[in-house]
């Protein structure tokens, strides 16, 4: 992509406007760069809690033998621990991302709509506010797995109404974010920028905004539909009023398969940008990139059943989801295989975000053949419900997602704060990162295979070893995130100056790096002219 | 001990020097299973496994390759290319010819896994919260099966008693299905309260038991022995302390097993019918049934 700008300028008017003083500022901030930041922050207290509940788990899990939590509570970390992450860490995390770099990246001055921008994140807070509060219920939290399947999840206590309200409060707070994302990327590109010269990150979140338009409804209405069953007496989901459980699982996996796609299509825009800048070349195949994504997206809205395979589906449904599911091998190799062309040739340098992006090539790849593994319907038999199905999905989104935010962050941290992170202290949580990510996940396949369930509190001591060892992985990759919170607090303080490029040659990577470093509060406000 | 001997090989398996005890294959891959569709079920397993396997091997190789040759360090000067059509059908067109190649034999096992037609046994299988109860439908036994006692006490909340000292720990149940050797079992599943899943890995197969449905899925167990699997679907509280066990005896065996579980339900169901008039104890409705259809 080549892209100048003829005002430079244009991004110095930030004194005769700027932001308001103490809490004002970011009560009522309507600057994309505020509500960026503060999705990014909300995002990582929330990665944090969401972990520590992770702990929990693996800390019951470290021996055979119950020995810390009852039964129940330890179903209310699974739960609960998979809501907060979902929903409260990784899509604020990307939505963050899309504040603050969207209009940054098109030429914008903000994103098309401040207002509604400030009401989708203040939903948020209220949303996860909402479903802590559930915790501590009579009855105890939300116990029925994230999924939310009935009959079970209507045995839930006093917590149901809440969590269901948490849900519908995150929703339309995502439905907002989607609406202004596409509204922004639609109307407020630079003159000269065609949709076919926009940067990857702000294709795949366009692509993914579609996608949270489509789905987050359904989840909406499923929702809706277990609390009408839970209080007002429906039996939607009720066989013996003539409902159908199964129904429930068809509705919510319609929304949730095209949701584990709007976690990831973002994390796929960020290796985009990552690559190329670190290997010095255009992004190979960008035409193919773009193509690919919306096919995974198309894809994603066919394949939702293959969650589901041992409900007793007739054979052809069966047969119709296995083969479904196998195509997205076939976009998802193709982006695998451009990200791999672009460093051929290059003149690769392993700056933080590169040596991130890399982990999320090689990790990514791994919880994508898992994938393929699970599609075959026939063997999904035995995955299905296992740990095999727990290291998959982390796969795909630790290494896989969270790796690619976390590299967001190292890329674009000097962009927003005007200092260069400690950069040994950065290597020292990647490697960190790395390796227990692996120590803690890899094992999970083992148990899998070996025939242990998902979401039991205590197992039969065969599992014994690589239950120890994944605990130790998980609680090595949770202190090292500790020291992610540090680097991010010493960067945001103070720090190395750096340039308005940052990073070598970044210049004709994006817009980004051609306003100064900091980011002055208001960029943009005469329009680049791209060529 | 035992714990610290855990922690070391846990420790020795962090450092890439596994134990002999901790390699064992059975610990870390799919079981073969006793039955014709787990053996098809491992066969693919491992097929696509090994497809991925050399999928990985060359994709990772080109990445080492490029991060290892192409670096700044060494003085790369970067290309400038940014497509290459040949290269980008052939990456596309492989794909689809390797995914052509898995779905031929998984489509054709899973045709083989719905094939429900000349079972020999029918055994009715349906999860409570939190067992299970197995009916032969057409022999008129029934009996429920629930964690054993031994576990059960193990297994509550700082009980004091080591997992390892308790045989089968969590996979032990009071009375676990029986049924014959060689013989084409069929399974028909269902739940009283929510969804539970019954599986034993060594069938190859797991079904979820859904109130109102009634699923089916089928098994030819071809040795003789002891198979333990769990409730597989997330099922509340004590989801994981609700063991299926199944011991699959030669015909002889389990036809002298069978006659002895009729002839004490006729026992007990002749008291038990006269009971039945006031309030049947839930246990007894299950001999009740049997008393009715006699």
């Amino acid at each position: 992509m080549s892209a100048t700008q003829t005002h430079g300028h244009a991004a110095d008017h930030h004194d005769d406007h700027g932001p308001a003083k103490g809490i004002t500022r970011w009560l009522t901030t309507t600057n994309h760069k505020d509500i960026g930041t503060m999705y990014l922050v909300f995002s990582l207290v929330m990665f944090l809690i969401g972990g520590a509940m992770a702990l929990v788990i693996r800390a019951e899990l470290f021996v055979p033998g119950m020995q810390l939590v009852d039964p129940g509570f330890f179903n209310t970390m699974t739960t609960v621990h998979a809501l907060i992450m979902v929903f409260g860490a990784v899509m604020p995390a990307t939505v963050g991302l899309a504040n603050w770099m969207i209009p940054l990246q098109i030429g914008a001055p903000d994103m098309a709509l401040p207002r509604m921008n400030n009401f989708s994140f203040w939903l948020l807070v209220a949303a996860f506010s909402l479903l802590i509060l559930s915790l501590f219920m009579p009855g105890g939290g939300p116990a029925s797995g994230w999924t939310l399947y009935p009959p079970l999840v209507l045995q839930t206590g006093d917590a149901l109404p809440l969590a269901i309200f948490a849900i519908h409060l995150a929703g339309a707070s995502s439905i907002m974010g989607a609406i202004n994302i596409i509204v922004t990327i639609m109307n407020l590109r630079a003159p000269g920028m065609t949709l076919l010269k926009m940067p990857l990150f702000p294709w795949t979140w366009l692509i993914t905004a579609y996608l949270l338009i489509a789905v987050m409804p359904v989840f909406a209405g499923a929702v809706t539909m277990l609390l009408t069953d839970h209080f007002f007496g429906t039996t939607f989901f009720a066989a013996a009023g003539g409902g159908d459980p199964v129904l429930y699982q068809h509705i919510f996996w319609f929304f949730g398969h095209p949701e584990v796609y709007i976690m990831i299509l973002p994390a796929f825009g960020i290796v985009s940008e990552i690559i190329p800048t670190f290997s010095r070349k255009p992004l190979f195949g960008y035409d193919a990139m773009v193509y690919a994504t919306a096919s995974i997206a198309f894809l994603s809205f066919i394949v939702w059943a293959h969650h589901m395979f041992t409900v007793g589906m007739p054979l052809a449904g069966e047969m119709f989801f296995m083969l479904s599911t196998m195509l997205i091998a076939v976009p998802t190799g193709v982006k695998v295989f451009n990200w791999t062309a672009t460093m051929w040739k290059g003149s690769l340098t392993f700056e933080t975000p590169m040596l991130f992006a890399l982990a999320f090539l090689f990790l990514f790849t791994i919880g994508g053949f898992s994938g393929l593994m699970m599609a075959i319907a026939p063997v999904d038999f035995q995955y299905h419900d296992t740990y095999f199905i727990v290291a998959h999905f982390h796969y795909v989104l630790v290494p896989g997602a969270v790796f690619a935010i976390m590299a967001a962050v190292y890329y674009w941290m000097p962009k927003w704060t005007g200092h260069m992170y400690d950069v040994k202290l950065a290597n020292i949580h990647f490697w960190m990162s790395a390796i227990f990510v692996n120590v803690l996940f890899f094992p999970q396949h083992f148990l899998g295979l070996a025939g242990m369930p998902r979401r039991i509190p205590d197992y039969s001591t065969q599992f014994a070893d690589w239950n120890m060892v994944s605990s130790i992985g998980a609680f090595g990759f949770g202190l090292s995130q500790l020291l992610f919170v540090y680097i991010i607090w010493k960067c945001a303080k103070g720090g190395q100056k750096v340039s308005a490029e940052v990073w070598d040659g970044a210049r004709v990577h994006g817009l980004e790096w051609t306003v100064p470093s900091p980011a002055p509060y208001h960029t943009f406000d005469e329009a680049p002219v791209v060529k | 001990m035992k714990m610290v001997k855990r922690a070391s090989v846990a420790g020795m398996a962090l450092f890439g020097l596994a134990s002999p005890a901790m390699a064992a294959w059975s610990d870390i891959n799919l079981r073969v299973g006793v039955t014709e569709l787990s053996r098809e079920i491992y066969g693919l397993h491992m097929l696509i496994l090994w497809i991925c396997v050399a999928i990985a091997v060359a994709v990772f190789g080109v990445m080492i390759y490029s991060i290892a040759t192409f670096r700044k360090s060494k003085g790369a000067v970067p290309a400038n290319f940014d497509h290459n059509t040949k290269a980008e059908v052939i990456w596309t067109v492989i794909p689809v010819l390797i995914l052509v190649g898995m779905a031929i034999p998984a489509a054709r096992t899973l045709v083989k896994i719905d094939d429900m037609r000349g079972s020999e046994l029918t055994v009715k299988v349906t999860g409570y919260q939190w067992k299970w109860q197995y009916e032969y439908v057409d022999h008129g036994v029934s009996f429920f099966s629930t964690l054993a006692r031994t576990s059960d006490e193990a297994r509550q909340l700082d009980s004091g008693i080591k997992p390892e000292s308790v045989e089968n720990y969590l996979l032990e149940v009071d009375n676990p299905l029986v049924v014959p050797q060689g013989k084409k079992v069929r399974v028909l599943i269902t739940a009283n309260d929510v969804i539970h899943a019954w599986w034993v890995p060594d069938f190859g197969m797991k079904k979820d038991a859904i109130p109102g449905y009634i699923n089916e899925m089928w098994f030819r167990a071809d040795e003789p022995g002891i198979y333990r699997g769990q409730c597989a679907e997330l099922c509340g509280r004590d989801h994981g302390f609700m063991p299926v066990v199944v011991e699959v005896k030669s015909q002889a065996d389990f036809d002298a097993w069978l006659a002895a579980q009729q002839a004490a339900r006729q026992a007990a169901a002749a008291p038990a019918a006269q009971t039945a008039a006031v309030v049947p104890p839930v246990d007894q409705v299950a001999a009740m049934r049997v008393a009715v259809a006699e």
